[in-house]
């Protein structure tokens, strides 16, 4: 008897969580399109920057604010995004979303994908990198 | 399978642990649900709004967000040089107020000689939130040492509604009669302080201008730049009214005429030496020295038109993107009606367009101030100094028409100083243009020793 309930109540409990990842749209996480990283309003300002922004010709979101490697990108992708679900469902963040140190790094080595042959010559050895970001801080999106 | 049936107990707590678990998922679909709902419907009308309802709490039952924030403006909160600290005070019949703010003669008494005979050498402290507008000007010891008129009211309530009455439905002639009032008649007259209708449509929302000085003033100040009949709630941007709207109070003011006429002296400009000259023109004073018998000029608040002399104005940034920035309540964006000190919420009100850590942002604004603060107190010194030999020359006998050329620099020198002394940034809103006057001030004060020191008997 306990057996059938148990397999009642897990049964519910995974249709619930089913349901609950298709109505906030769970699967568009996986995907490319800047629109969903917009499912949040949080990034309102962000992707109306950049649809007016230069970049918007050469790269989505995720092309600078994942890794590369599709291991490194969903994990980071699984990573920020749990971190996004808790600010937003508990509302503590700060209005001026701001990257982390990670997110950072991980955005400033976007640049190179694309810039390495234009700013090499200016590039220092480890540890003493230029910043991209210091100057252009805008290019993504304002 | 090991062919083993579970035990009864491992069963239990299974079935409780994805109970729990469809419990939490189900929390979490109705808080996106929520979120989602809240993007799209932004407000409520729970109440008809019109013209007539200045009551700030009628309103909050539309904008709960903004209300809320709005009756927050009674938080005291120190900044390095402003803002305001609750200082207990026992209340008297004549004053019921048990907390005031800390007082800025006290702190610096040299403010004492440099006002002396005027009513702000006797009380002047710190400003406190909007909250307290009515109260710390129903209350100050400056209503017990000059009459003041009802024109005080324009700023210190929200008396829109008041003057529609007063003027039959026509806010120029209410404005006009509620000036002619004695300050205590005018007083009943107010029930609020700054509230909701004084800068908002009833039926829009939109921003609009209230307060008849600042659409005249404004139209003083266009017709001088080549723009004719400017009329400001159907000429001026969305953008300008939200600077417009805080300018109805927040500027230099004086009283025109015995029918103590609210006028913004803005026909020359808004920098501190065009509105010098403007009084200098009509010959207006606010009050005579009592040391030198200068007639002298007291500025009051100009944050408008020093703001306008600086980077943000001319970067299109106004009052309210610093002071009441936007934030979040769930998935709605609204702005903040709690109006600060940036400097208390940075986040919101710097970094949206300056992407630096807060604590350095706090720097760049205190390195300001401690230049500007730094200048200022020179320029306190040399005031006090130009004082001291006015008063000195006149013990010795020297007449008012001998001294008349040095009291002239007393005159500008006091405006100039007052103009950032008085103005509420600590030389932040522009700082060239504070340092700019101060460099003025100081110089002129000196000059008016000079001139004394000239014509004293060897």
């Amino acid at each position: 008897m306990l057996v059938w309930l148990l397999a009642i109540v897990m049964g519910l409990s995974v249709g619930i969580a089913l349901y609950t990842f298709v109505y906030a749209r769970g699967a568009s996480y996986l995907t490319d399109d800047p629109k969903a990283c917009l499912n949040c309003h949080v990034m309102r300002t962000e992707y109306d920057g950049w649809v007016k922004a230069s970049h918007r010709q050469a790269a989505v979101c995720n092309d600078c604010h994942t890794p590369e490697g599709v291991v490194q990108k969903y994990a980071s992708k699984g990573y920020n995004g749990f971190l996004h679900s808790v600010a937003f469902t508990s509302g503590h963040f700060p209005d001026v979303i701001q990257l982390k140190p990670y997110t950072r790094a991980i955005t400033e080595r976007a640049c190179l994908k694309c810039h390495t042959d234009v700013v090499h010559a200016i590039q220092m050895r480890r540890g003493q990198e230029l910043s991209c970001l210091h100057c252009h801080q805008n290019v993504g999106h304002q | 399978m090991n062919g083993r049936e579970p035990s009864s107990r491992t069963l239990i707590i299974a079935v409780v642990v994805s109970a729990l678990a469809a419990f939490a998922v189900t929390a979490l679909l109705i808080n996106i649900f929520q979120r989602q709902e809240e993007a799209k419907h932004v407000f409520f009308r729970v109440v008809d709004l019109d013209d007539h309802i200045d009551d700030p709490a009628i309103w909050g039952k539309n904008f709960p967000f903004q209300y809320d924030a709005y009756k927050r403006t009674v938080d005291q909160v120190r900044t390095r040089y402003g803002g305001s600290e609750a200082v207990p005070r026992t209340p008297t019949n004549a004053d019921p107020r048990s907390v005031v703010a800390q007082s800025k003669l006290e702190a610096d008494p040299r403010l004492k000689t440099i006002w002396a005979g005027y009513a702000f050498a006797r009380d002047f402290r710190e400003d406190r939130g909007h909250a307290y507008m009515l109260d710390d000007q129903t209350f100050t010891e400056r209503q017990i040492a000059v009459k003041q008129p009802g024109t005080c009211l324009q700023c210190h309530g929200s008396v829109y509604t008041a003057m529609t009455e007063l003027g039959k439905g026509d806010v120029m002639q209410g404005f006009e009669k509620m000036n002619a009032l004695p300050y205590a008649e005018a007083r009943k007259l107010a029930k609020h302080p700054v509230s909701c209708i004084d800068c908002h449509a009833p039926d829009t929302m939109q921003l609009r201008i209230t307060r008849p000085a600042f659409i005249e003033g404004i139209r003083a100040l266009k017709a001088r730049d080549g723009v004719k009949d400017y009329d400001v709630n159907t000429m001026a941007t969305r953008q300008e009214l939200r600077a417009f709207v805080c300018a109805q109070c927040h500027v230099e003011y004086y009283f025109k005429g015995s029918e103590k006429r609210l006028t913004f002296p803005w026909g020359n400009g808004l920098q501190g030496d065009q509105i010098l000259a403007y009084y200098d023109a009509i010959q207006f004073k606010d009050w005579t020295h009592a040391e030198t018998g200068s007639p002298l000029l007291k500025a009051q608040h100009p944050e408008f038109e020093m703001w306008s002399q600086g980077i943000h104005a001319r970067s299109g940034v106004a009052c309210a993107d610093c002071h009441m920035p936007y934030k979040r309540e769930g998935a709605m964006k609204i702005s903040d009606h709690h109006v600060r000190s940036p400097l208390l919420n940075i986040n919101r009100a710097c970094q949206t367009c300056h992407k630096w850590p807060e604590a350095e942002l706090k720097a760049r604004v205190e390195m300001i101030q401690d230049r500007t603060f730094e200048l200022r107190n020179r320029a306190m010194d040399a005031m006090v100094a130009l004082i001291a030999d006015l008063k000195a020359a006149r013990d010795q006998g020297l007449s008012d028409e001998l001294l008349a050329p040095a009291q002239t620099f007393h005159r500008k020198a006091q405006f100039l100083f007052d103009f950032v002394e008085a103005e509420n940034s600590t030389g932040f809103h522009a700082p060239q243009e504070a340092a700019r006057l101060l460099g003025q001030a100081i110089d002129l004060a000196r000059q008016g020793q000079l001139t004394v020191r000239g014509q004293k008997p060897r």
